[in-house]
């Protein structure tokens, strides 16, 4: 199977009106059940919470007061960002998560056995397991509809075109184009959040235009795959591996009494 | 518009992205504000101060765009001597009889031109809006005689304007409305900036004007403002009135209304109309194209009675019922309090949740005979008889209701054909992509078959009762094994067909002679050419800005209204940024990006001779066609039943005493005053505090067919209100808990949201705290809680009967609400409690 | 979701919370206000149940007894091996259904052997497993039956040799995630676990083989128990304020039992040496019980550090703004 060019997201959230058409057109497409009781927050208009098994678009509600600009409600359409350096896909014992030929990231339902590495795995705390299922799940980036030649569930769904589906290089252009001129008029708070291929998880296939820091949205600020640092985990395994091997000898050398 | 309109939201995030300004104006801070570049918050129920200060603005800074307001507006025009505007009269126009309570408009009038006195509308207590359809009002022929170009006479309408707001000062608006002074001018400069021969700017509103008692002058003052800044008829100009739901426009057009027949005419008045020469001689107005309203009416009888329809029988115009009254659903509902309305067709309404006092509705329902709702879902008014709040109190018991109850089920729009006609005129067809489930029915389907049925049963009869049902033409195409009338054929005999039995391509073909038959002239041309014109679909990549060939807009997919005004009198357009539609005196004709709004080959220099009629009877520079001087109104002269100019009273239940005139709310306002229905009194300490009714987004009106899915539900699963941090130390409420809200009428419980988004107001000296309430919630579905209609009073506009939804006041106390008969007991509680304050003044009749 | 009830503080600007500057990861960062969502979590809790910590035990005990009783074998120490085996044996009876019980789809375990994957600690270790175990089992049934001794002698070394890899992958297995308290643990973790099998394992066959023969396993036991605790102890000075969790809550109440049992068990093992066989045996059992509590403490530790966004957003936000200061770009 030839791959083309990497496809992805790019969420615009200073265009984001927080409808969540996006939360529902993705559980319509992929008939994800529904996430929890039925119960109020308190979190702004948040009644969601976070992604997870049952909940592949997330919209956040952020309300702020600031003494010199007044009143701020961020909005922001949160999903699974496909990295490039994916730990969840790294740790998956089975082969369940692998990536397809558009680059992202998709668990096989037919294959996960429920193990649930992959969900401390997850910088994000996107992947989760579905309790009365018993397998993984997360957000698929619409594989059935890319394979037909559509744009995912969400994105189509979106009024304003928060969520921009395509190519990855092309959505990288569209962005810096749209922080320099949200600059220009001057939004200052303007940034890309995992667009730069040099950060800890190698960019992201779904990256953000936020307004301000990742955090606020619920995001780590300077997200590492755990798969980093795997040489030295393993190194490390193996001194104590080898440390075991000699203090079991060591205690033979006392002889039997 | 980002929380109730999302999809066309996307069109400001696209003006925005191209550099257009968006301001916010409501008391609450909502998902459009988020978006919006300035956010200012106002007192519910204060608009009409905050724009007459805009009027004011303009005024008295020579704001206008003189050269439109001039040539377009009646402000040259000289009104009648024996006006007197509030300003003299403490709050009260000329020609208010406190025994009726209603006003004479004949002091309102131009200087030498009478109004046609109006004596059906008097009788009827019919207000004088709906009498006239959407014409206006009447004038006696021709252009009214006494004007002054240099807008100088103390009695012109323009220095009538400026004498009535120059009051309406940037202070005045920080008191009433709670805006501070800066903000205030930022918004008005900002208008004044943004309008004019390079620019132009729009207005866009929705409920939050419309449900007030003084509603319908909301929009004139708007209408005001955009006519002295030359934004009508303009591109990016005008004011957008946006709909409570998907095809409310399309119920207005083809009406659902008591006193409206399809585009507007108006239902015929007992005692007035008892002919239809009579009818025709009121209705008609001398000029413009409401001047050809016969040719209307006869081609409309003729799609209603076909064949029977004949010049000899006034075309079966005597089989139109006509008024004796207001016939709209309040008195309706109070009808059925008192005995007399027996049943109840409710189709996709539920007033059990979404009627202002939802409880006296309920209790209303429980008095019927008999009760059909036709719906999708089981609605609260379809079980109200088991499970309404009032069974819970002990108000209603099951066993003693006597109504019976038919819920038929309903098809989805999924489930048939049919067009949705939206906000801007359009209309866009529909196609049925599934068979209707089970026994679930379109409305075509039910109210033609229905129509069958009772026409079987009457077949032979001789009463001349039954001569109207009968005569009807019902002879529809059927398709399917449900025998599904086939909606394209509606639509066509809607779009109207000619002598030849040929689809007509628009109301200029329409005859008075019953050689065509029109379902609704605005629509016609809808079905030109035999093509079903609401179902194109035309990308608007593949065509011009203006995007003509996606659906059909009336009248002739004519894009926007009025457009004449987009050029100079000379027919030139006021700036080659802003051209839209102009004259070419090569070819003699209007032409442009749009469908002109004007006689085709009108010349700029035309003056009509005296004989003229219709559109005929207008001149070159006349752009509003619909009204009988072809002119903006911004001094109506008739056609409103509470004054020709907008003026700042309180709602009826307001927290403070008007600060302006002596009168303290509308002095036309329509109140059902009963038991049940009990007003609180304004500047009332029982019910300090303000609160509003609004939507969300993940929520559709009264939740039927929103809180019955788990995905929708499971986005605002719970009944909450918001209010500030402020209020909330006040009355003691936390984040996440419970809050009861209490009225004259009713208490509900409702989880509490703090937020910074609502904020407490500094009006006329103190703070006045709002309350937000979103209304969607009742007891059936998935998501359930109580519903914040039940605390609504019933007092409406004068004009269109519409309720004041958005300003109101109320209690609010921590924790949730008693159970049982207890519940009345707190609501009953208060009323005496207010009862026995000295509330302030108020010169109320 | 269930309802999240934050604060007044937090509900504004998302909650914020100040505060002195802290020592991160043992340098001094001045702290940048503190901000999240509501307070709500950044990560996911890992979705393991009761099994898994147990796992870690019995697990860690096998291997280390495998290892055990091959050095007993090879010393001549018959009676030492014998016990040793069994412990292991049983140790990977009763692990491998912890295993598969804790799975989401438990019919499905056979795909953890689907492929040999060596970013993934689990199927590295399942793979692990897949060898040791039936080996460790075999060597234990042949054994005691007496059937089969040239098996037995393979069964052995297979499961002797690979024994120390059973013992410490599951140190690096709960590493290799995002779980601050874990990942940053990385270095010490294995050793923790190593230590702690080898005192387990060491304590198991003091109390299954009679004093003259368990000479090694005290000797092991207490160095095990000293690797634990010492490896503890450096794992939490490394981790910091990220260690916090080993302070509070269950996690905290457990690494304090663990600390306890390890340190006293490991003392009495040491002073009854051959002679008080009753102190050594009360001490192999306080020994045994530490390392169960230790498993247990790291485990719990995990799902602390996960819950709470400090753990995640502070040392993130201190190594951006060390990557600033030492990259002053922009």
């Amino acid at each position: 199977m030839t791959a083309g060019p990497r496809m992805g997201f790019f969420t615009d959230t200073s265009v984001c009106i927080g409808c969540k058409a996006c939360e529902v057109a993705c559980k319509e497409w992929n008939m994800v059940p529904q996430d929890g009781p039925l119960r109020l927050s308190g979190t702004s208009y948040d009644n969601t919470g976070a992604l997870g098994a049952s909940t592949w678009r997330h919209v956040a509600f952020v309300e702020q007061q600031r003494d010199d600009q007044g009143l701020r409600w961020l909005m922001s359409s949160d999903v699974c960002k496909h990295c490039s350096s994916a730990a969840c896909l790294e740790v998956c014992p089975t082969g369940a998560l692998f990536r397809t030929e558009f680059g992202t990231v998709v668990v096989q339902a037919d294959v996960c056995n429920g193990c649930g590495y992959c969900v401390p795995a997850c910088p994000f705390g996107v992947i989760d397991r579905r309790e009365d299922d018993g397998r993984a799940f997360k957000c698929t980036l619409c594989y059935d509809r890319l394979r037909d030649g559509l744009e995912p569930a969400c994105a189509k769904a979106c009024p304003t075109d928060s969520i921009q589906f395509g190519e990855l290089d092309e959505l990288h252009e569209r962005a810096r184009r749209r922080v320099d001129s949200l600059h220009e008029a001057g939004v200052a708070d303007a940034r890309l959040y995992l667009e730069d291929e040099g950060d800890g998880i190698g960019g992201a296939g779904a990256f953000f235009l936020l307004l301000d820091e990742p955090e606020v949205y619920g995001l780590p600020p300077d997200p590492v795959s755990t798969t980093r640092d795997l040489p030295t985990l393993w190194r490390a395994a193996a001194l104590a591996a080898g440390t075991l091997a000699v203090a079991v000898a060591a205690a033979f050398a006392g002889g039997r009494r | 518009m980002a929380e109730c309109h999302p999809v066309g939201f996307q069109w400001v995030v696209e003006a925005k992205a191209r550099g257009a300004k968006v301001i916010h104006v409501d008391p609450r801070f909502t998902r459009t504000s988020a978006l919006a570049d300035l956010h200012v918050p106002i007192r519910a129920g204060s608009d009409i101060a905050f724009l007459g200060g805009i009027v004011n603005h303009i005024l008295e800074g020579g704001r206008e765009f003189r050269e439109y307001v001039v040539n377009y507006t009646n402000a040259q025009v000289i009104v009648d001597e024996d006006f007197r505007d509030t300003e003299d009269l403490d709050g009260l126009f000329s020609g208010f009889d406190p025994g009726t309570g209603r006003y004479d408009p004949s002091s309102w009038n131009y200087a030498g031109m009478p109004v046609a006195t109006n004596t059906g509308a008097r009788k009827g207590r019919i207000a004088a809006g709906e009498a006239h359809g959407s014409g206006g009002a009447k004038l006696a022929h021709g252009n009214p005689p006494h004007l002054d170009p240099a807008l100088e006479h103390p009695r012109c309408v323009f220095q009538l304007l400026k004498r009535h707001y120059r009051r309406y000062t940037p202070e005045l608006v920080e008191q009433v409305c709670g805006v501070p002074r800066a903000q205030f001018l930022e918004v008005a400069e900002a208008l004044c900036a943004n309008s004019g021969r390079e620019r132009t700017s729009a207005f866009c509103y929705a409920v939050g004007w419309t449900h007030h008692s003084t509603g319908v002058q909301y929009i004139r003052t708007a209408a005001i403002i955009q006519l002295l800044l030359g934004n009508i008829g303009r591109p990016g100009g005008g004011i957008m009135a946006l709909r409570g739901h998907a095809s409310i426009q399309g119920s207005t057009d083809i009406p659902t209304l008591y006193n409206l027949l399809p585009g507007y005419l108006t239902m015929p008045i007992a005692g007035s109309h008892d002919s239809l020469e009579q009818y025709l001689e009121d209705v008609r107005l001398p000029a413009g194209f409401w001047g050809r309203c016969d040719t209307y009416l006869i081609s409309l009888l003729k799609a209603y009675f076909g064949d029977r329809a004949a010049a000899n029988n006034d075309f079966c115009f005597d089989h139109l019922p006509k008024l004796t009254g207001n016939h709209s659903i309040f008195p309706a509902v109070m009808g059925m309090l008192d005995g007399w309305c027996k049943g109840f067709f409710l189709v996709g309404e539920n007033p059990a949740v979404g009627s202002p006092n939802a409880g006296l509705h309920r209790k209303a329902m429980a008095r019927l005979d008999w009760l059909v709702v036709r719906d999708l879902v089981e609605v609260e008014s379809a079980t109200f008889w088991r499970d309404s709040p009032e069974i819970e109190t002990g108000e209603l018991r099951t066993g003693e209701i006597p109504t019976e109850v038919f819920l038929l089920p309903a098809a989805a729009h999924t489930e048939k054909d049919g067009t949705f006609t939206n906000t801007q005129r359009l209309l866009q067809w529909h196609r049925k992509a599934v068979e209707p489930p089970g026994d679930c029915r379109s409305d075509l389907w039910f109210y033609y078959h229905l129509g069958r049925r009772i026409r079987e049963k009457l077949a032979g009869s001789a009463e001349p009762r039954d001569r109207p049902v009968l005569d009807l033409a019902w002879d529809y195409p059927t398709e399917g094994e449900l025998q599904e009338p086939s909606a394209a054929a509606v639509l066509r005999e809607i779009g109207g067909v000619g002598a030849d039995g040929k689809a007509l391509s628009g109301y200029l073909e329409l005859k008075a002679d019953g050689s065509t038959s029109c379902g609704c002239w605005i629509y016609s041309g809808v079905y030109a050419d035999e093509v079903n014109q609401a179902d194109r679909r035309k990308p608007g990549s593949d065509q011009s800005w203006v995007a003509p060939e996606w659906g059909w807009a009336w009248p002739y997919n004519r894009r926007i209204l009025y457009n004449r005004a987009s050029a100079d009198p000379q027919g030139r357009p006021w700036s080659e940024r802003k051209r839209y539609v102009w004259w070419d005196p090569a070819e003699g004709r209007w032409t442009g990006h749009d469908n002109p709004d004007f006689g085709a080959t009108t010349a700029p220099d035309y003056d009509p001779p005296d004989d003229a009629e219709a559109e005929k009877a207008l001149d070159g520079r006349s752009p509003f066609v619909m009204q009988a001087d072809g002119k903006g109104w911004l001094f109506a002269p008739s056609g409103l039943d509470d004054g020709p100019l907008p003026t700042h009273y309180e709602p009826p239940e307001s927290p403070v005493i008007n600060p302006l005139y002596g009168r303290q709310t509308n002095p036309v306002l329509e109140r059902y005053e009963r038991p049940g229905n009990r007003y609180n009194p304004p500047a009332s300490g029982t019910y300090p505090f303000v609160f509003t009714t609004y939507r969300l987004t993940e929520h559709h009106t009264a939740g039927g067919m929103s809180r019955t899915l788990g995905y929708l539900s499971e986005l605002q699963p719970e009944m909450f209100c918001e209010v500030s941090p402020e209020l909330a130390r006040l009355r003691g409420l936390v984040n996440g808990g419970w809050a009861t809200i209490v009225t004259s009428r009713a208490a509900i419980e409702a989880r509490v949201l703090v937020t910074d988004r609502m904020r407490p107001l500094q009006v006329e000296g103190r703070v006045v705290h709002q309350v937000g309430l979103p209304y969607h919630w009742g007891r059936n579905g998935l998501a359930t809680g109580d519903g914040a209609n039940d605390l609504l009073p019933i007092l409406c506009d004068p004009n269109v009967h519409i309720m004041e939804s958005k300003a109101n006041t109320c209690d609010v106390l921590p924790g949730r609400r008693p159970r049982g008969p207890a519940l009345v007991e707190l609501v009953e509680g208060h009323r005496a409690r207010a009862a026995r304050e000295r509330s302030g003044g108020g010169g109320d009749r | 979701m269930s309802a999240s009830g934050s604060a007044d503080g937090d509900r504004r600007n998302g909650g914020r919370r100040g505060g002195p500057v802290r020592r991160v990861r043992g340098s001094m960062v001045p702290e940048a206000e503190f901000r999240s969502y509501y307070g709500r979590p950044i990560l996911k809790e890992p979705v393991w149940t009761w099994e898994i910590p147990w796992y870690f035990f019995t697990g860690g005990l096998a291997g280390a007894s495998a290892s055990l009783g091959l050095g007993a074998r090879l010393s001549g120490n018959h009676r030492l091996a014998r016990s040793a085996w069994t412990v292991a044996g049983a140790g990977v009876t009763a692990g491998v259904p912890l295993l598969v019980s804790d799975l989401g789809r438990p019919e499905r375990f056979p795909y953890m052997l689907r492929m040999f994957k060596v970013t993934s600690p689990l199927s590295v270790g399942s793979w692990i497993l897949a060898a040791t175990g039936p080996a460790a089992a075999g060597a234990a049934v042949s054994d005691l039956l007496g059937i089969f001794p040239r098996l037995r002698r393979v069964a052995e070394a297979v499961a002797g040799l690979l024994g120390p890899a059973l013992a410490t992958y599951t140190g690096t297995l709960v590493a290799d995630t995002a779980v601050p308290v874990w990942h940053e643990a990385g270095r010490e973790l294995p050793f923790v676990f190593a230590g702690s099998a080898a005192a387990s394992a060491g304590a198991a066959a003091v109390l299954s083989t009679p004093a003259a023969h368990a000479g090694p396993a005290r000797r092991l036991a207490v160095t095990g128990a000293l690797l634990e605790l010492g490896a503890a102890q450096a794992m939490e000075r490394h981790l910091g304020e990220l260690g916090e969790p080993y302070h509070q809550g269950p996690a905290g109440r457990l690494a304090r039992l663990a600390k306890t049992c390890t340190a006293a068990g490991a003392g009495l093992v040491a002073v009854g040496g051959r002679r008080r066989r009753g102190l050594a045996v009360t001490g192999a059992a306080l020994v045994l019980a530490g390392s169960a509590c230790e498993r247990w403490a790291v485990y719990k530790a995990g799902f602390q550090s996960a819950r709470d966004p400090r753990y995640v957003v502070e040392p993130q936000r201190a190594r951006l703004a060390e990557r600033q200061r030492q990259q002053p770009e922009h």
